[in-house]
């Protein structure tokens, strides 16, 4: 097990929310419980995935509903403790680690802040390598583990369980309609994971991955060097477009949001034009009406002076942005993959093709 | 309409005399350590060149840093109990929890927090706690912190919990003032309640200026009430403007913005302010300053207050000038420029100086420059020129081609010809943007608030409704109420179309005849 510095915890923050692909809330308030807890003397470790014995416990953690409710009721620690405290009750077991259910976002930072509270130590690995809005858009859904019991808390004492479902849509429905009566928020702890099951679908070392981007970012930041180089080094991506946001359309369906961010070129892309389409994450982008890059692989869209990235709730006109692709997690690229995450999964009748195929 | 404008900058108080539209007269004074002797020194020598004080002033209108600075200082700061409805969540984040800690340890005066609160959808959290909201009011007391901020969860669409807490503390704490952070607008509880909390630190140093600043205006003969600029270019009265200081906190730059619209004419156009250390550059778009659309940091405390996107860069007429390496700036000599220039007799090289040899500025003796070389004028020149135009050019957001509009002291320093730019416009006054930007005095009210299950036209409508109440409140004219900003963000997960909206409203300052038959305004 390796101790996780409070460094380590900023860095992760950083990272996390470009992994985030514009969606995933920001991963702030998580990062000011996690500076209190260890304030207090609070510290956690992480575990890697291939040292878990195959009959461990893995809780798999996230806060679900609208990051702007977040905003307000803000991340309690104890909250998402309670939640893994719960699901043990059920499970009449004891948790050996508990592990992110996305990696992308303020999601990263839920299961420290569990693993301070019980002190369990965070599985490196999660079950997107990124941010994606729906539960049925996971490793372990694509895997056809079992999508029960998922338990959903409410610091009023409110606590819930979906006991079963007979599949993971079923479970993103109805989870969902809990989810928005206890306040468009919740503290979830979804269905628990065997090892044997995190070391066959877990995405793997993810955690380290985020800590490593974060790490890489603030560093070029400090030392007034490129920030997308260094990302587009760390994370193995590729610098697909640079320009400036001349639109930004948003609109809400089925309780997502949707919608379109247009950039014109600048520089080397000078007299090109990328618009983005985004469900809550970046989705699709197209160049010039040519599709250009698509889910499953990883649209970033970053500040291209400080390497912050930008949700698809926060980017406005006229931000200096650069478009990179970082490769999907390859559970996602197989067919099976491709039918929960792939662009018809977000409506968009295109074959799946990876940036990275032609590299 | 005749008001004055006045802007108080780290150099200069600059005062300006604006009668139907158009510019009477401008004048420069130094600013005055104690600030409002400077006021009244500018607003002195307005009345003796044109003998103002015989004829009826609608309104002064004051720019002011002092509020921000207090902040950024650590100085004249009061102890502020921080009261959070909102138990049983939010717990773990308590108020001051993200504070740089020297400033929290001077600031913080105890921590309260509750149960109440509500939900995005409008149904209570828990209900409010009414007696434990009284214990801690008897608390408060007891400990005798007078400066109170009260905050809860979305209260922006709910503000009864905060309202209760402000009778309660009114029966139990009588001398205690209360900032509620309703007041302050904005979803977002951490930073809605760092303003409150701030505001409330500022409570006694805004109530003793605003009343130097009434002060000064009597001790000038003036009988107009005053008014003060907030951060988005518009003005409040200032009985508000003591009561809720943190909106006056932007700087003299925002009303320079506002001026360059005035004395342009033009509502849509790219802003550059040269002063004498900094330049700033900002768009305009509706003839108001875009804002900046992140987390603004005051004195290191996160808050959401409206702030000009703007980028200043180390450049001015008082930058000094270096031959090997080559380099304009960030150093100037500042006030200085009239004693250290080699135009006015010195031996510093500013960027003054350069103007003056290239024949674009006619300032000081020209004669005594006449030894610098022409390659250094042509060089330091060009890379002046470069850094206007870059920071223009990252500044400006429309692909189009869009006027800039030259305005402070160096503006000079501007060249005719700049990339992306249609036309360079030089104005009367632009010297004295800032003060003509706080003279013109529209007053604005603002709304951020979701709805669910309207359609977008009808939620936008709803707001803008009650943006126009809150204008007319303020004291905006109810007949010219116009709408300058609309945003509406529909919400991920949220269902029945939940829309967030959020909407500025502008009107021009009612008259005061018609402010005599009207009860909603403070003044």
């Amino acid at each position: 097990m390796t101790p996780l510095t409070l460094d380590d915890i900023e860095a992760l923050a950083v990272g996390s929310w470009i992994l985030g692909t514009g969606g995933g809330g920001s991963p702030y308030l998580g990062l000011l419980n996690m500076r209190r807890l260890y304030a207090e003397g609070h510290r956690v470790f992480l575990l890697s995935p291939v040292a878990l014995a195959d009959e461990d416990c893995v809780a798999v953690v996230s806060n679900m509903g609208a990051p702007l409710v977040g905003q307000e009721r803000l991340a309690d620690s104890r909250n998402i403790a309670r939640a893994v405290e719960i699901q043990e009750g059920l499970l009449g077991a004891k948790f050996r680690a508990v592990m992110p259910l996305e990696i992308g976002g303020g999601n990263s930072i839920q299961p420290l802040m569990a693993g301070a509270h019980l002190r369990l130590p965070i599985v490196d690995a999660d079950t997107m390598g990124r941010a994606y809005p729906e539960a049925q858009m996971t490793s372990v859904a694509v895997g056809e583990l079992r999508p029960y019991p998922c338990v959903l808390y409410d610091p009023r004492g409110i606590e819930a369980v979906v006991t079963k479902v007979p599949s993971w849509r079923w479970m993103e429905r109805v989870s969902r309609k809990i989810c928005v009566e206890f306040g468009s928020i919740a503290s979830t702890c979804k269905a628990p994971r065997t090892g044997r099951e995190v070391k066959d679908w877990g995405i793997h070392f993810t955690v380290s991955k985020a800590i490593g981007l974060g790490r890489r970012v603030r560093e070029a930041q400090r030392r007034h060097d490129d920030p997308i180089a260094a990302i587009l080094d760390e994370g193995l991506g590729k610098l697909l477009f640079h320009g400036k946001v001349v639109d930004v359309a948003r609109r809400t369906t089925e309780g997502y949001l949707r919608g379109r961010v247009t950039i014109e070129g600048l520089d080397n892309d000078r007299g090109s034009r990328v618009e983005i389409a985004f469900q809550n994450e970046w989705v699709v982008a197209w160049r010039d009406n040519a599709p250009l890059v698509m889910s499953p692989d990883l649209i970033c869209v970053l500040d291209s002076v400080s390497g912050e990235a930008f949700g698809t709730e926060t980017i406005g006109y006229g931000r200096r942005v650069s478009v990179i692709a970082l490769p999907a997690p390859p559970v996602f690229l197989t067919p099976k993959g491709l039918e929960h995450v792939g662009p018809r999964a977000f409506g968009y009748d295109l074959d799946f093709h990876s940036v990275f195929e032609s590299a | 309409m005749r008001r004055i404008g006045v802007d108080v900058g780290g150099t200069n108080t600059d005062a300006v005399l604006l009668e139907d539209g158009a510019v009477i007269h401008a004048v420069k004074t130094p600013t005055s350590p104690d600030v409002t002797t400077g006021i009244v020194t500018a607003i002195d020598e307005l009345s003796r060149c044109l003998g103002i004080t015989s004829g009826v002033i609608d309104a002064v209108v004051i720019g002011t840093t002092h509020f921000v600075n207090a902040v950024v200082q650590r100085r004249e700061l009061a102890r502020v109990a921080a009261v959070r409805i909102g138990l049983p969540a939010a717990a773990s984040l308590p108020p001051f929890c993200d504070w740089p800690l020297d400033l929290a340890e001077r600031v913080r005066g105890g921590v309260f927090m509750l149960e109440g609160g509500h939900d995005y959808d409008g149904r209570p959290i828990v209900p409010f706690d009414e007696a434990g909201m009284r214990r801690i009011a008897q608390q408060i007391c007891e400990s005798g912190i007078h400066a109170v901020a009260v905050a809860a969860i979305f209260s922006p669409l709910d503000p009864s919990g905060e309202e209760r807490a402000r009778a309660i503390l009114a029966e139990e704490c009588p001398d205690a003032t209360v900032t509620a952070s309703h007041q302050l607008a904005r979803i977002g509880l951490l930073e809605r309640e760092n303003a409150a909390l701030l505001n409330a630190a500022l409570i006694d140093v805004a109530k003793a200026t605003v009343a130097g600043f009434t002060a000064a205006i009597e001790a000038s003969g003036i009988a107009a009430p005053l008014y003060l600029t907030q951060n988005d270019g518009t003005v409040m009265p200032a009985a508000m403007a003591a009561a809720l200081p943190v909106l006056s906190f932007a700087s003299g730059a925002t009303n320079s913005m506002r001026g360059a619209a005035f004395l342009s004419g033009l509502a849509d156009a790219m802003v550059i302010d040269v002063g004498g250390t900094s330049t700033d550059v900002g768009q305009l778009r509706n003839g108001f300053p875009r804002e900046a659309n992140s987390v603004v940091e005051i004195g290191g405390v996160r808050t959401l207050f409206r702030m000009p996107d703007l980028l200043s860069i180390g450049l001015g007429g008082g930058s000094l000038v270096q031959a090997d390496p080559l380099a304009v700036g960030p150093e100037s000599i500042g006030y200085r420029l009239i004693d250290e220039s080699r135009v006015f007799g010195g031996d510093t090289v500013t960027a003054t100086d350069i103007a003056v040899a290239a024949g674009l500025a006619r300032i000081g003796d020209g004669r005594a420059i006449a030894d610098l070389s022409r390659d250094l004028v042509r060089r330091a020149l060009a890379k002046t020129h470069g850094m206007i135009e870059d920071a223009v050019d990252r500044m400006k957001t429309d692909a189009r081609d869009l006027p800039l509009i030259a305005v402070g002291g160096g503006a000079f320093l501007v060249p005719d010809r700049v990339a992306g730019i249609s036309q360079v416009i030089r104005v009367p006054h632009g010297g004295c943007a800032n003060a003509v930007g706080a003279a013109i005095a529209q007053i604005s009210g603002e709304t951020d608030q979701i709805y669910r299950d309207l359609s977008r036209e009808e939620a936008i409508s709803a707001g803008e409704a009650q943006a126009g109440e809150r204008a007319v409140a303020a004291g905006a004219d109810r007949a010219n109420l116009s709408t300058v900003d609309v945003e509406d963000m529909p919400l991920a997960y949220l269902p029945g179309n939940a829309l967030r909206v959020r909407v500025r409203v502008v009107g021009e300052m009612a008259s005061r005849r018609n402010q005599l038959g009207s009860s909603s305004v403070s003044q």
